[in-house]
């Protein structure tokens, strides 16, 4: 190798390969336990008479394990609590783990496996929207069943998904029009370089321009962004009365430790979060987003006796120190959810289970939540929280009863349009 | 004005961080010529050393004296990120001197294999380090020129580290002949240097310094598996502009990096901003591909 451009080549080497170790973390995962289990009792429909097969695909290695594991054990919880009850249909669950590896390629051949060689009755999966739009053709066009756990930025409703987390209408747009009412009409718009912060955005520049607020600041940084400082002094200059933040990820711990560190408190200029729940708080250090505001359907702290119950499953099984939050809750919804649409239909079959599951109830640790048969939402009740000392959200504002979904927003005037943002 | 003053000191301080974190990149890949794709996993243990360093202090110590787990866990960061790069120094790249795709290759199987075993220890939520509570405030001059005390912690950590390197490297023995190794290893084997015992301690010094970096850095940003690889990039970016071999080279290039990141992430976006700050280092290596500060020597070109 010629010195000369030595540097050049090795620069270049680096950057590819450590672009590449965003999704290469991945290969190194050792294969969960109930895969190996379902791998040895050959995957042939013979041998699962007595059991249905379903497929859990979160990524377990890679940058989204951080918040995907926690998803996946609360699904492997509600599929053990089932089977103790006697499972679905009277036959037990049988869970088959698959690791997207935070990668979207991977996550679409996984689909593949699950529906194809596992034949799966359903998955439980994803969490990245562009993890669910990596395997949406696999699961259309082998008409398989996906239950979806996080919310989202909307504007997609396929017949094979179901999406049991938020829609926008019950999450962002309820969080802008308290924020607005609360605490003023200058809002700063900063989230994280994809599809969600950026489709999330142009549903609240809409909407702030109907509701005559001013957008005064829209920064967006790369993933896993380290220095906030700059972004900081761009907020303090135009003073906003808050700061909508759509951040994922480690950068939200920089951005919170440096807010804090350039003198600003939530006092001064509060901050609205929507990718921020517990175990992302207890990452960030509670000191650091005490008082700050997230928007979700579910806390850790929800009085209903189905959380009671659920908080205490959660930790006797993995440990007394994890926290649940909202899209762990939506996952354990989630199987729930499908069990009673199966037991409804009498069987598995992906179109029967899609007829049944309109109009189903589940008694959710977050309040009855409800199918909407239609576009496959939930019916969910929308929380406005704020971060207490412990690191753990304590409710501030709710909505009366389950919000009926709306992922188009087709019945929001100032929404029209917006469906071809894309 | 006070905008500008405010954005000069970010940019001098995100130069501090990014020389904090390359530092131990200069010396390894500088020096050695070892391409360490594992320097951000050293950044990672010595994060997590900090972390171990303040659960233990809460558990065993009474509340009064926690602030004083900054400085145990900056001297323990640094110490078991060495021992680990002594290690793996030893077992590993000593074999692979000389050969630049390989060391490549394996440092980053290594660095997988750290992130992985970080995962299975502390699992893959990132971890709270609480910094201080004398560095939790910061130095309010006028309205918004605020300067946090934590970013003026780590400048003059950086500062002190910077002149540590140089005097371990220019004024003792020890260093003397380091660098008579790095310059050529023959003639100092011959001389009687044992050239073998110096690599191990050069890397180890190296990853050390990695390592007391990870722990200013949970000050400032999130502490988890993949801590590494968000910094992977800027600090060989910021030993290969300044020019490897140099550590004055690694301070220009660091504040290039820094202030001149800064600025176009004002004056555009973040995401713009390092678009133009890539473009710009890639301007710079054509006009000089050995970095600002090339180190002149009279061997021939290999």
């Amino acid at each position: 190798m010629k010195k000369r451009t030595f540097g050049a080549i090795v620069l270049s080497a680096v950057l590819a390969a450590s672009l590449a170790g965003c999704s290469g973390g991945a290969m190194t995962e050792i294969t969960d336990k109930e895969t190996n289990k379902t791998e040895t009792a050959s995957g042939s429909e013979e041998d699962s008479k007595d059991s249905i097969k379903v497929g859990i695909l979160h990524s377990l290695s890679g940058t989204m394990a951080i918040s995907e594991t926690s998803v996946r054990d609360a699904e492997l919880l509600a599929i053990k609590e089932i089977n103790v009850a006697g499972g679905v249909l009277g036959k037990q669950l049988e869970p088959v783990v698959e690791d997207g590896a935070s990668d979207n390629a991977t996550f679409k051949e996984k689909a593949e496996k699950l529906l194809l060689n596992d034949k799966v009755a359903t998955v439980f999966g994803c969490w990245t929207s562009a993890s669910r739009k990596a395997v949406l053709p696999t699961f259309e066009s082998n008409n398989g069943l996906l239950w979806y756990p996080v919310q989202y930025e909307g504007m997609e409703a396929s017949k094979n998904i179901f999406y049991v987390g938020a829609a926008p209408n019950q999450q962002i747009v309820p969080a802008i029009e308290y924020m607005n009412e609360n605490y003023g009409k200058k809002v700063f718009l900063l989230g994280s370089d994809y599809v969600f912060p950026r489709t999330a955005n142009s549903i609240v520049k809409k909407q702030a321009e109907d509701l005559g607020m001013e957008v005064v600041g829209e920064e967006y940084t790369p993933m896993g962004h380290t220095d906030y400082t700059t972004i900081i002094s761009k907020i303090q200059d135009v003073k906003p009365d808050f700061v909508f933040n759509t951040l994922n990820g480690d950068s939200n711990v920089a951005f919170f430790k440096q807010y804090k560190d350039a003198g600003l408190t939530p006092d001064e200029i509060q901050t609205l979060s929507v990718s921020i729940a517990e175990e992302e708080a207890a990452g960030i250090g509670a000191s650091y987003l005490e008082g700050h505001l997230v928007a979700w359907n579910y806390y850790q702290t929800t009085d209903t006796p189905e959380n009671k119950k659920f908080v205490e499953a959660y930790k006797a099984e993995y440990g007394e120190e994890r926290v649940t939050d909202d899209p762990i809750e939506a996952g354990y919804d989630a199987v729930y959810l499908w069990a009673a649409a199966v037991e409804k239909a009498g069987t598995t079959d992906v179109d029967q289970v899609r007829e049944a599951a309109g109009g189903i109830e589940f008694k959710a640790p977050e309040g009855t939540i409800t199918i909407d048969g239609e576009n496959q939402h939930m019916y969910k009740p929308v929380r406005i929280g704020m971060v207490n000392g412990e690191g753990l959200i304590d409710e501030v504002w709710s909505t009366d009863g389950p919000v009926k979904p709306d992922p188009y927003l087709e019945s929001y005037e100032w929404a029209k349009g917006l469906s071809n943002v894309q | 004005m006070e905008l500008f003053l405010m954005q000069l000191f970010n940019g001098i301080s995100v130069s501090s961080i990014l020389l904090m974190a390359a530092l131990g990149l200069a010396v390894t890949f500088g020096l050695m010529g070892v391409i360490n794709m594992a320097h951000g996993e050293f950044l990672m243990v010595g994060a997590y050393t900090a972390y171990i360093v303040q659960k233990l202090f809460i558990a065993y110590l009474p509340a009064g004296v926690f602030d004083a787990y900054c400085i145990v866990a900056i001297l323990l960061s640094f110490l078991v990120a060495a021992v680990l790069g002594f290690i793996l120094e030893r077992l590993v790249i000593r074999r692979l001197y000389g050969r630049a795709a390989d060391s490549l290759l394996v440092t980053w199987g290594i660095s997988l294999i750290l992130q992985q075993a970080a995962r299975s220890i502390f699992g893959s939520p990132n971890v709270g380090v609480k910094a201080p509570s004398f560095l939790e405030k910061s130095l309010r001059i006028h309205g918004m020129l605020s300067l946090p005390y934590k970013r003026i912690f780590i400048l003059i950590l950086a500062v002190f580290c910077l002149f540590g390197v140089y005097w371990l490297m220019y004024r003792t023995r020890q260093g003397r002949n380091i660098r008579a190794v790095m310059q050529n290893r023959d003639m100092a084997a011959a001389l009687g240097v044992n050239t073998g015992r110096i690599d191990s301690a050069t890397f180890a010094i190296g990853s050390g310094l990695a390592g007391l970096a990870g722990c200013a850095l949970t000050w400032i940003g999130a502490i988890g598996p993949t801590l590494g690889t968000n910094y992977i990039v800027d600090t060989f970016m910021t030993v290969v502009v300044g020019g490897a071999g140099s550590l004055l080279g690694s301070v220009f290039g660091a504040g290039f990096i820094g202030i001149g990141g800064t600025a176009f992430e004002f004056f555009t976006t973040a995401s713009i901003g390092k678009v133009l700050i890539f473009l710009c280092v890639i301007l710079l290596l054509q006009f000089r591909p050995k970095g600002i500060f090339a180190v002149k020597n009279r061997a021939l070109e290999d």
